[in-house]
């Protein structure tokens, strides 16, 4: 199985999907089954992830697994869901149904999934169960009459331990020899169960685990007694307050000096190219496009792989549900999951990370509105411009005796970002989805051991597809927007900087008029070109246009201070807490909705917000004698 | 058992009277409180109150499917800082958390 994987003969691989409760050590089977070499896509026409990974069986069979989004019922709440009952009953397109169905169940959890594996019976699927997470069950005294089990199921059971790689020698022959009795799909009767059929399933399972099962001897003690703290109405808060904080920490300075590197390096690469190559419309392509669009999407990298370092191992752990627990009141409040949680506040160093940890909220609506609030979480390319401005225009002096003024500026900032993403949050809900709220009712899974190879490979497995979903996008538009500000090129001899000569100085001069009323002049309209870039670059395109060199931000503060009034300022700082100048935010969220649709709703309300807000501070700050 | 539900009005949230068998303290499962335990006794889409009319059958079939069924054994472990809502309860052999909002379906018939 660790030979090297290439795609499957449609026909001749063994097709098996897994499927069980969430919780259930699925992916952790999935990782031992496959070696952890697996091949991430989505689903043609939704964002629900499709892992697929192949082995070899002992008799040398090639078997493809497909690992589906974990589930209580066929009956599917949500896109995932409904991406496990589609496959499972062979109607989603383009995807040909399972020749076996191994169904995963935590040892340790049964009653539950009872329920769920007679419906998979209903299916007409051959199946065989694995009971993951054996060892524990033993460790507590779980007593599982197998035989008894597999009779009253009418399918083949056995044990595992996915996370130490054991029973799976085991699993695959029953694998094997599934395949070997060329078992007939039986007819399928399923059809989404009633009330009244889901208690009947419910009575039938209770049967059958009364009779296979005997209570724990020793059950487990620790998840009650974690969660009397993790779970308590103050010392809970603390801790997931001292957790959050950690996170942010991490994710904000320990991924600054790797991301220094990265630039540094990616800088070097640029002056190599502009030493070596002549000067012309290549030169200016490969530095100032590739590379430095390269080393934009490279540069998040660090970041991303800290926020899901931490996510893994919280979610591994069992945590987030439990902070979804203590926040749900606080999110609920804006029409949000309290899942919701994390991901913005991960957006407080940069809504990417932000935007793709939203797959932990289940729900499609709850996941896309926070998916499009959360670029207005103050991100740490913000402050670069924030500071700028307010060290040029804000005086640094004392108010109400003890409160910086330049600080209480920058907090006011932040304050708006939050406040008004809470805010939108609330009216999209009632927009959009007309006030519909999803039920919160989740599953509190015990608390283990995050494994760290899993972790490790998880992780892994985030950066590639950041690498490689996000890197396209992203990319193409860093091209495009070096191209709007590089083409055409000034005449010889031209005064003033070259920028103005570019599509980027046509489409500001262009634009100007109406970013008047804002108080914009055309330099900021040019500016605001290449800056979609990232927020950061904004910074530079001012030094640009005003012909300052970046490397002399005092000297681009002075200049600032003396073209602009105040109230344009000010405007500019509004514009700045709304505005979309982020190219990189709108590649991904069309990457994780897998739609064009989503960003530009973001751009266009985005936009509007900026326009709205830059427009009264603009009005009001002038009416005052700014 | 017959549970026999007193209609209340629709804008008295809490605090719903539900006359069990004699003798009998039986309540929504919204109105329970932390360490309070007993036995569920029906899930019902009447006493949802407050919930859409089309989204109660939804919600019946999804507290059923995570475990909320009659007979099903339930004890308040935890209640959240903010109006004691979400609460976290053990159910059977597995630890479930949901709104209040959504605990009112669920009929429990506490332990004295």
């Amino acid at each position: 199985m660790n030979a090297p994987v290439s795609p499957p003969v449609v026909g001749r691989d063994l097709r098996i999907a897994l499927v069980g409760n969430p919780n259930s050590g699925k992916t952790a089977l999935f990782n031992a089954l496959t070696g952890g070499r697996a091949k991430v896509a989505n689903y043609a026409g939704v964002t629900v992830e499709r892992k697929e990974g192949f082995l070899t069986t002992p008799a040398g069979r090639r078997v493809s697994v497909l690992d589906l989004p974990g589930t209580y019922s066929l009956r599917a709440r949500s896109p995932d869901e409904e991406v496990t009952r589609d496959v499972v009953l062979g109607q989603l397109a383009g995807e040909p149904p399972p020749d076996l169905i191994v169904a995963v169940a935590d040892a340790t959890n049964l009653r539950l999934v009872l329920r769920l594996l007679l419906e998979l019976k209903q299916t007409g699927h051959p199946m065989v169960l694995a009971l993951n997470m054996i060892d524990i069950a033993q460790r507590q005294g779980i007593d599982i009459d197998l035989a008894a089990l597999s009779r009253e199921l009418g399918c083949p059971v056995t044990t595992t331990v996915a996370t130490r790689k054991r029973g799976i020698e085991d699993l695959m022959t029953l694998v094997d020899q599934a395949a070997e009795r060329g078992e007939v799909h039986g007819p399928a009767d399923w059809h989404a169960p009633d009330a009244g059929e889901i208690r009947a399933a419910h009575a039938r399972a209770a049967r059958i685990h009364r009779q296979a099962v005997l209570p724990p001897k020793r059950p487990d003690t620790w998840t009650g007694k974690i969660d009397s703290v993790l779970l308590h109405p103050v010392a809970g808060v603390l801790i997931l307050l001292a957790i959050l904080f950690l996170m942010f920490q991490a994710v904000f300075s320990w991924a600054t000096p790797v991301m220094d590197l990265i630039k540094a390096g990616f800088d070097w690469l640029a002056v190599q190219v502009t030493t070596y190559m002549p000067p012309g419309v290549l030169q200016s392509l490969l530095a100032d496009g590739i590379i430095s669009g390269v080393g934009s999407v490279l540069v998040f990298l660090p970041q991303i792989m800290i926020l899901f370092f931490f996510i893994i191992l919280l979610e591994d752990f069992g945590y987030m549900a439990r902070a979804a627990f203590l926040m749900d009141r606080i999110m609920g409040g804006a029409g949000l999951h309290g899942r919701a949680f994390i991901p913005l506040l991960s957006s407080f160093a940069c809504a990417i990370p932000g935007i793709m940890s939203t797959r932990v909220i289940d729900q499609k609506r709850d996941r896309l509105t926070t998916i499009l609030v959360a670029p207005l979480m103050t991100c740490s390319a913000r402050i670069p411009v924030y500071t700028l401005i307010i060290s040029a225009f804000i005086p640094n002096r004392t108010v109400w005796g003890f409160v910086n003024l330049q600080g209480l500026v920058m907090f006011g900032l932040y304050a708006a970002g939050a406040v008004s993403a809470l805010a939108v949050a609330f009216v999209f809900r009632k927009v959009f989805w007309r006030g519909q709220s999803e039920p919160f009712i989740m599953e509190l899974p015990a608390y283990k051991t995050p494994d760290a190879k899993n972790v490790a490979r998880n992780v892994l497995l985030r950066a590639e597809i950041f690498l490689k979903r996000a890197g396209t996008t992203i990319l193409s538009m860093m091209v495009l927007i070096w191209f709007l500000a590089s083409v055409p090129r000034p005449p010889a001899g031209a005064p003033g900087p070259a920028i103005d000569y570019s599509f980027a100085g046509m489409i500001g001069h262009w634009i100007q008029p109406v970013l008047a009323p804002i108080g914009f002049n055309w330099q900021m309209a040019v500016a605001l070109v290449p800056g979609m870039a990232a927020r950061e670059v904004a910074v530079g395109a001012l030094g640009t246009v005003y012909a300052i060199g970046e490397d002399k931000p005092g000297q681009l503060a002075a200049a600032l201070s003396s073209h602009w009034s105040l109230a344009t300022a000010l405007a500019f700082l509004a514009w700045y807490v709304f505005a979309p100048q982020c190219a990189s935010t709108l590649g991904v969220v069309k990457r994780e909705t897998n739609a064009w649709r989503w960003p530009i709703i973001m751009f266009f309300y985005m936009i509007a917000l900026a326009y709205l807000a830059a427009f009264v501070t603009y009005q009001i700050a002038t009416r005052l004698g700014g | 058992m017959n549970v026999h539900l007193r209609r209340p009005a629709e804008a008295e949230l809490s605090r719903v009277r539900i006359e069990g068998g004699p003798g009998e303290d039986v309540r929504r499962l919204a109105d329970v409180r932390r360490g309070d335990r007993g036995e569920v006794v029906a899930v019902s889409p009447e006493t949802m109150i407050g919930v859409p009319e089309a989204e109660r059958e939804e919600l019946e079939r999804r507290l059923l499917e995570i475990g909320f069924v009659e007979g099903a054994r339930i004890e308040v472990l935890h209640e959240g800082f903010i109006g004691r809502d979400p609460i976290a309860v053990r159910l059977d052999d597995m630890r479930v958390a949901l709104r209040r909002r959504e605990a009112q379906g669920v009929l429990v018939r506490l332990e004295k």
